[in-house]
């Protein structure tokens, strides 16, 4: 294999993993934007997601011949996962986040911690501790594609991941209700003398995060086995890259994301780092970044207002 | 002329600090009327417990014989005021900075769904300000505080309001815009019969745009007459007038 090939053998599959984590960063950041505080039971959301997905795709295959309805219940339980965690985040935002607006900050900050716990004990509870897989039954030998071995699982996660975030940009900049959010997001008080329901505003962050966090769920669930702290860790790393990213900021998390599947792949493909520090590495990176832009890449520094 | 906002006795408290204590007055439909009073007076936060930004503790405020504002309880929210036609350009212009002229003027017509209508205000707003027509497609963060102020009204004027409030609209600029953007807020009042209520701490220029004014002072209304008879008021012009 020529080094050039090499390189972009590593660049897919930096962008596969990247593609996920800038799915799970976009809802840490669209809630950051509005209400200024970390959802940080935005990870378990994710594995509900995955959850949910795992079940409804049996369910609606059935016993159903491998073929195109195999697929098309995949992509069916994809949209029934995301519209539950819809339902399921925006819930969560009414009963756990929403009476505590005007407390302290770290309230509903605890209070997320604290949704974080149940979610992943509730689903300990219901599910089991075992770990499970999807039972995704195409064949995944890898095709090669000029020179770079690509899996199918890896092309779909690429074009589901990339057509949602091309999806979201284009919501967020074009639509009504999308430049209503932008404009929540820059000064709540006018946004509401402009007529715009902020508490709708809040309820559509938390449901379009909670949606793509479940996408994303599922595409984790493609090629990793799904356990109730899954979202741990997961969540944990999207957040830095959001913040990497410059939290608050759309592009920001989708950049923030990539880099850092990027950073994880070439770390260990170039730099020869054991698999098992791919984490350590990503992160010491981040920290550079952060120590050299601390708003993040494309953060804004805030300004006091006077 | 028939009582489009009237209020009724409002107290507003931050903390144990009584901001506004038995405030009353009126505004006409179709009239322009002043609130005139020095830094801390309590102006701003008048103007915001009519939008409900700010609750009050007693008195109520009605708008077209309809109680928007009551004491202790969310009767409106914000946007739901709105909805009704108030339309407030808030102090110190709070642009979408992020965004460009034309959005933050998509942001003023939230609840026009017409797209037509849209359009339309649109390029009056662009005939009535040209200097935002040239700066439409610019982040608003790029323009200079006079042209923020105008983007401001515009955005305010996009939902065609029956009322506008206006806080210090000359706040920071030259005199020279400053007369301006009152020749405009006199247009707006004359051609779309808006009624306005503006707040300055610029006495002689609101006096001279209004036909009616209030003085405010450590949250109280000290004085109320016409405009004009405001303006040759012996305490008006030693204290807010500097003659």
């Amino acid at each position: 294999m020529s080094s050039v090939a090499v390189f972009f053998q590593h660049l897919t599959n930096g962008l596969t993993l990247g593609g996920i984590y800038a799915l799970i960063a976009l809802g840490y950041t669209m809630v950051y934007g509005i209400l200024k505080f970390i959802n940080f039971a935005h990870g378990d959301i994710l594995m509900v997601g995955a959850y949910m997905g795992m079940f409804a795709f049996d369910f609606l295959r059935g016993d159903a011949p491998l073929g195109a309805w195999t697929f098309i219940s995949f992509l069916l339980a994809m949209i029934f996962s995301a519209v539950f965690c819809a339902v399921l985040g925006m819930f969560i935002e009414k009963v756990a986040y929403k009476p505590l607006r005007r407390a302290a900050r770290l309230a509903p900050l605890l209070s997320a911690i604290g949704v974080s716990f149940i979610l992943s004990n509730g689903a300990a509870w219901m599910w089991g501790t075992q770990s499970r897989k999807l039972n995704y039954p195409f064949d995944n030998s890898p095709i090669t594609i000029l020179g770079i071995s690509i899996t199918p699982h890896q092309i779909l996660v690429l074009i589901v991941s990339f057509a949602m975030m091309v999806a979201l940009t284009l919501f967020v900049g074009k639509s009504r209700m999308g430049k209503a959010m932008r404009a929540t997001s820059l000064d709540q008080d006018t946004a509401q003398l402009m007529g715009i329901n902020v508490n709708v505003v809040i309820s559509l962050t938390f449901a379009i995060g909670s949606a793509l966090a479940a996408v994303g769920g599922m595409l984790i669930a493609l090629d990793y086995k799904c356990y109730p702290t899954l979202g741990t860790m997961t969540g944990l790393k999207a957040f830095v890259a959001a913040v990497v990213g410059g939290i608050g900021n759309i592009s920001g998390a989708m950049l923030g994301g990539i880099l850092l599947g990027l950073v994880e792949t070439f770390g260990v493909a170039v730099l020869g780092i054991p698999q098992g520090y791919k984490d350590t590495i990503a992160f010491v990176i981040l920290i550079i970044i952060l120590l050299l832009k601390p708003e993040g890449i494309l953060g804004k520094v805030e300004k006091e207002k006077v | 002329m028939s009582e489009l906002l009237t209020i009724e006795n409002i107290d507003v408290c931050y903390g144990n600090i009584k901001a506004l204590s038995g405030v009353s007055m009126h505004v006409d439909q179709g009239d322009i009327v002043c609130l005139i009073g020095a830094n801390g007076a309590g102006k701003s936060t008048l103007l915001k417990s009519i939008v409900g930004l700010e609750g009050l503790t007693n008195g109520q405020i009605c708008f077209d014989g309809e109680v928007i504002c009551q004491a202790k309880k969310v009767k409106h929210t914000t946007d739901q005021i709105a909805k009704m036609g108030i339309s407030l350009v808030p102090e110190g212009r709070r642009v979408f900075a992020d965004m460009t002229v034309e959005e933050n003027l998509d942001m003023g017509a939230f609840m026009v769904r017409d797209q037509n209508v849209i359009a339309k205000k649109k390029e009056e707003m662009f005939d009535f300000f040209p200097i935002l027509g040239a700066r439409r497609k610019q982040k608003t963060r790029s323009l200079s505080g006079g042209e923020q102020q105008m983007m401001a009204i515009a955005r305010a004027l996009m939902s065609s309001p029956r009322m506008i409030l206006l806080d210090e609209p000359g706040l920071g600029l030259a005199p020279l815009i400053i007369q301006d953007i009152f020749n405009k807020i006199a247009l707006i009042n004359k051609q779309d019969k808006v009624t306005i209520f503006l707040v300055e701490q610029n006495a002689r220029m609101a006096l001279k745009a209004s036909n009616k004014g209030y003085v405010m002072e450590n949250g109280k209304i000290v004085l109320a007459d016409k405009a004009s008879n405001l303006l040759t008021n012996e305490k008006v012009k030693a204290a807010y007038l500097g003659e």
